[in-house]
């Protein structure tokens, strides 16, 4: 599983962060990022977590090739 | 001085000071929700009330037709010239009142405050305050959660991070209960911010002088484009931390402390599972959402089968879209343990509220203190509570009762 966030939709809300810090980093200015190339083994599940409550519908899973 | 006449019509003359809307708002949003889902009323000027959730966030997205520039849910007289802190801050209070480009650069010289790193520097002054405010009832076996709890905890954790005195937090709360409680009130509001002004002033002088390390002492030493932030936009910026940091937490903390009191299984259910708080948290930002702001319709535009005018207003019901059952399952229900949460007691959009990570952080600490103190309160019977509604909502007297 891949995710990203969409920088322009997100609007520094931090619940990804929150949620997942293991896969999730906010800056200063609340601009979230995804900090690993694939979500680890075990994390899907806060991975979906994350998607799920962002209020700007910022975060998407990248389609497999 | 709230001048309410009863409403008989909630689709075409709502009034957001109605006592009972106050108290309970919950029904009327559901029934205006299923048969006129964007309100009107002509009292305190033409405005509109939205109660779906895609509306509300739609609005809040849509800053063209949607502007800032005032965002006072109860206006101050007939013309609103009053807006956002008075006729001396010629900007209001940005980033809050204003569209971009003045919103870009003020709302960056401000996050940097309330990032989740800077956030996690005040948790110990906050948990020392709230250890300090709970040994101070907690063998009386009664208080008010929210006049002697609630409402002194984010405001001296707002004046540490303005760098001003933590002894005026009294004056504070009654300089916003001013402006944003009793706003109808032309005289106690202007009398409010004319205070709350006047202390900034000779506060910036004074950082002007000798800095600390502070905000207040950061914008007054800051450089835009080469050129100092003016100092009509450092005291509406000033003001704006205040005024939104102080009123806004605390009706959250209070709220959330009232359903506890009212919801033995929820209290007991927190006390054995702690570890449940930071989700139950965002159960309660979204069930008691405190904030409405409001925005100005910048030209004639038709939205949802409306037709607003250029100068309307839209109050902008982040609680009641919090509350559609279209964007939540079981939406009227309080769930501690709700997973997928995407409620909107922030905002949406690029007004989303500066400081959602210290309120956050406030709320958390605020409650897991409460639980450790007294685990098990009830409200006191016979006992009346009050909630102040209208720019934010929660409760102003809450007597409870523990062992």
């Amino acid at each position: 599983m891949r995710i990203r966030v969409d920088p322009d939709k997100c609007q520094g809300h931090a619940r990804c962060y929150g949620l997942a810090p293991e896969l999730f980093a906010v800056d200063d200015y609340g601009q979230a990022s995804v900090i690993v190339d694939v979500v680890p083994a075990g994390l899907e599940e806060k991975a979906e977590l994350a998607i799920a409550n962002c209020p700007e519908y910022a975060i998407e899973r990248i389609a497999d090739d | 001085m709230t001048r309410t006449t009863p409403v008989s019509n909630w689709a075409t003359d709502f009034d957001v000071l109605d006592p009972h809307y106050i108290a309970d708002p919950f029904g009327i949003w559901d029934d205006l929700r299923s048969s006129c889902p964007i309100a009107h009323t002509d009292r305190r000027g033409s405005n509109w009330l939205p109660t779906r959730y895609e509306d509300v966030t739609a609005i809040a997205h849509d800053i063209e037709h949607f502007s800032s520039l005032k965002v006072a849910v109860i206006p101050v007289g007939e013309d609103d010239v009053d807006d956002a802190g008075g006729p001396a801050l010629e900007y209001g209070l940005p980033p809050i009142s204003s569209d971009p480009p003045l919103h870009t650069w003020t709302r960056r010289l401000l996050l940097p405050w309330f990032s989740h790193r800077r956030v996690e520097s005040y948790v110990a002054l906050t948990r020392d305050l709230c250890q300090k405010l709970l040994g101070g009832f907690v063998d009386d076996g009664r208080a008010d959660a929210a006049a002697d709890y609630a409402q002194q905890i984010p405001v001296r954790v707002i004046a540490h991070i303005l760098g001003v005195s933590s002894d005026m937090s009294d004056s504070f709360t009654g300089w916003v209960r001013d402006i944003l409680e009793f706003g109808d009130d032309p005289e106690r509001r202007t009398r409010g911010s004319e205070q709350l002004l006047n202390y900034f002033v000779s506060q910036l002088e004074f950082r002007r002088q000798s800095p600390g390390d502070d905000l207040l002492s950061e914008l007054l030493h800051t450089e835009v484009d080469g050129a100092p932030v003016p100092d009509s936009i450092v005291l509406g910026m000033a003001a704006l931390v205040l005024i939104a940091g102080v009123d806004t937490t605390w009706s959250a903390i209070g709220s959330s402390l009232w359903h506890l009191a009212t919801h033995p299984d929820d209290r007991e259910r927190l006390v054995v599972e702690p570890d449940l708080l930071p989700t139950a948290l965002e159960e309660f930002l979204r069930a008691y959402a405190p904030v409405t702001m409001a925005r100005v319709v910048t030209g004639d535009v038709e939205f949802g089968g409306c037709p607003m005018k250029e100068g309307d207003k839209v109050l902008m019901n982040f609680p009641a879209a919090n509350r559609d059952p279209e964007a939540f399952d079981h939406a009227d229900a309080v769930l501690l343990d709700r997973a997928h949460n995407r409620h909107v007691a922030f905002g949406s959009g690029i007004h989303r509220c500066a400081g959602s990570n210290l309120a956050r952080m406030e709320l958390q600490v605020a409650l897991e203190e409460w639980l450790a103190y007294i685990p098990k309160f009830t409200l006191e019977a016979g006992k009346e509570i009050t909630w102040a509604g209208g720019q934010v909502r929660g409760p102003r007297v809450l007597p409870v009762v523990f062992q």
